[in-house]
């Protein structure tokens, strides 16, 4: 009857039912989009040379027939007798600070960057939604969680295979497992690593909700992951130790074991998820309600 | 903030659909009502807005920097949450129902911003990614369209960092009008441009207000506001000083007569003479408010007395004079 009711009415028919999928667009594009950052591509250039480097060093090392000290990360000394130990040896490697340092960059970057670009605001006026933007950017971080620690593995697999011999294998516990299901362990191993990534990749995005600069977002995530490694060695703080989110990380060399020794494992993967609920709900209820305004 | 009812959405506009006046405001496609935003820190940005912006129209969003535009436009599209008072888009509140408001309206807010690492048709595909309820199925031919439309399409392939300021200006336009919109906002979208640039964008803008698009313009140009609007608001300090049609506006000031001569003393003298108010010589022209008799009789009378006359006209007043007659103060004083 009155013309209110002629202009409401078009919007509310129309109303922009998400399709079914209705997040996905703007997840791929967000894949798409991180992939192809110069910035992206050059963190996992680096995670890639780090097993090659390892691996070279070790070849060089035990050139003249020495088998090494005992010294250095968690199945150095086997490499030689079996590449596949590369990937073990990488990941542990890499899994204090490298593959971490990495995820808190792309983490923090996730929404402060946007804010600091200016793209936010039209992201929010497409209007992508807070709640599903956020969840874009947790999901995106959490392939790239996955995809560093598959570059990792991936590398350190093939230069494992070219500069050592490969072949069945010798576990932590002294059984013998074949090459096959050596691989397996390698696969599982890089799948609990990613996983173990998880807090620091909510922890850097709640700390990108705070900010409208990248680089402090970034900075921060860092700087928060370097801390928590520090107070990690301090003895007298062990009763801090096991809310600490690197705590349990190296924990995936029970899955070397025969049978596996799933106690750490479990608890890494439990204070995983506390972390990314706990940070994951603080980034969304700081997200939704912030006034955007760079 | 997301999920709202859309049968409880529709009776939105009927709240508000009478102003205090009881003017009715069904066809308004944007209303505020004691808008107010303080930011922390206590600095009041926008102070108590009640803004109507008739559906159709080419609104002017008048003030210097920093008289709150641009929060008025944050607040209007749901990226700041008001510190009181409501704002309805379409007919809806803001911001609770920006998911189903935001998809009709095209936004240009406070600049272009974009992603330099990209080819400008992807920072365009990305965009509109990032609306759900856009058909993927048309994307890539409706990135296309609004490229050419904003005179883009050679310049597409490039990288957005590549671009000039105004490229980036005219891609983020092309983004408001990458879907057919109810509503455009386009806040100081001439920024950055060369004159043929800000030509085509004038053009652009009666071209998509013929289509039947409201557009909300903010500007800090008089002159442009002049050229395209039909209806204007003037902010100044977080208030807004006033709003209506152009038109109104300017003729709320009155004109003034200017009388081109060598002899300006004796002008000046027969004017007082006249009865004019407010005589003022200023080199050879000398000027006065109008007086409600017939012009031709002043005429006469300079003749008469004397005074070579030139020129002889009433300037209309123009925007500007009734910016300064509304706030006292030089349009470039910042709130």
């Amino acid at each position: 009857m009155s013309r209110a009711e002629m202009v409401s009415a078009p919007v509310a028919e129309a109303s922009v039912r998400p399709r079914p999928l209705w997040t996905l667009g703007l997840f791929h594009d967000e894949l798409r989009t991180t992939f192809r950052r110069w910035r992206t591509l050059a963190l996992l250039g680096v995670l890639a040379a780090v097993p090659v480097l390892v691996g070279i060093a070790v070849r060089i090392e035990t050139g003249d027939g020495s088998a090494g000290g005992g010294g250095g990360p968690a199945f150095v000394s086997q490499i030689t007798s079996n590449g596949l130990f590369l990937v073990f040896t990488a990941l542990a490697a890499t899994l204090p600070f490298f593959l971490p340092m990495a995820v808190g960059v792309v983490a923090g970057d996730a929404v402060a960057g946007e804010a600091g670009a200016g793209t936010l605001r039209y992201l929010l006026v497409a209007p992508a939604g807070r709640t599903r933007l956020l969840l874009t950017k947790y999901a995106t971080v959490m392939v790239f969680c996955l995809a560093a620690t598959l570059v990792v593995a991936v590398s350190a697999l093939a230069a494992g295979a070219l500069l050592f011999p490969l072949g069945d294998l010798t576990t932590i516990s002294g059984t013998r497992i074949t090459f096959g299901e050596g691989l397996v362990r390698a696969l599982l191993i890089a799948l609990v690593v990613a996983a173990s990534l998880l807090g620091v990749a909510a922890l850097g995005l709640f700390v990108s909700t705070l900010t409208n600069s990248g680089i402090a977002a970034m900075a921060t995530t860092v700087g928060l992951l370097i801390t928590v490694q520090i107070l990690d060695q301090i003895p007298q703080l062990h009763a801090l130790h096991p809310y600490l989110f690197s705590h349990y990380w190296l924990s995936f060399a029970d899955l070397m074991r025969e049978p596996v020794y799933w106690d750490d494992l479990t608890k890494n993967l439990g204070l995983q998820a506390l972390y990314a609920a706990v940070f994951g709900s603080a980034a969304w209820a700081r997200f939704t309600t912030k006034d955007v305004t760079a | 903030m997301d999920g709202t009812s859309a049968t409880e959405e529709t009776r939105g506009t009927s709240a508000t659909g009478q102003t205090r006046d009881g003017r009715s405001e069904g066809d308004a496609v944007v209303v505020t009502r004691g808008l107010t935003k303080r930011y922390r820190g206590g600095q009041l940005a926008v102070d108590g807005l009640h803004l109507t912006v008739p559906a159709g129209s080419v609104f002017g969003f008048l003030g210097p920097n920093g008289s709150g535009k641009t929060t008025t436009i944050r607040m209007l599209m749901g990226l700041i949450e008001p510190t009181s008072g409501t704002a309805h888009v379409l007919g809806r509140p803001m911001p609770r129902s920006a998911r189903a408001v935001l998809p009709h309206v095209g936004a240009l807010i406070e600049g272009p911003a974009l992603y330099g690492f990209l080819s400008g048709r992807d920072n365009l595909l990305r965009y509109d990614a990032a609306d759900p309820t856009a058909d993927p199925r048309t994307r890539t031919a409706r990135v296309t369209a609004a490229l050419d439309r904003v005179g883009l399409t050679a310049a597409s392939g490039k990288k957005a960092r590549a671009y000039s300021l105004g490229m980036k200006q005219r891609l983020g336009l092309a983004a408001a009008l990458l879907r057919p919109r109810r509503l455009l906002v386009l806040d100081e979208p001439t920024n950055g441009l060369d004159p043929q640039g800000m030509r085509e964008i004038r053009a652009l803008v009666r071209e998509l207000a013929t289509d039947g698009t409201t557009v909300f313009l903010s500007s800090h140009l008089l002159d442009e506001i002049e050229q395209v609007c039909t209806h204007v608001a003037v902010m100044a300090r977080g208030r807004l000083i006033t709003q209506g049609p152009v038109a109104e506006l300017a003729a709320g000031a009155r004109g003034r007569l200017v009388v081109t001569t060598p002899d300006p003393a004796d002008a000046a003298r027969v004017l007082k003479e006249q009865g004019l108010a407010d005589v003022v010589a200023d080199g050879d022209r000398v000027s006065a408010e109008p007086p409600a008799r017939d012009l031709a009789e002043v005429n006469a009378a300079l003749v008469t007395a004397g005074v070579r006359v030139r020129g002889f006209a009433v300037e209309r007043a123009s925007l500007e004079d009734a910016f300064v007659a509304l706030t006292g103060e030089g349009f470039d004083v910042a709130g």
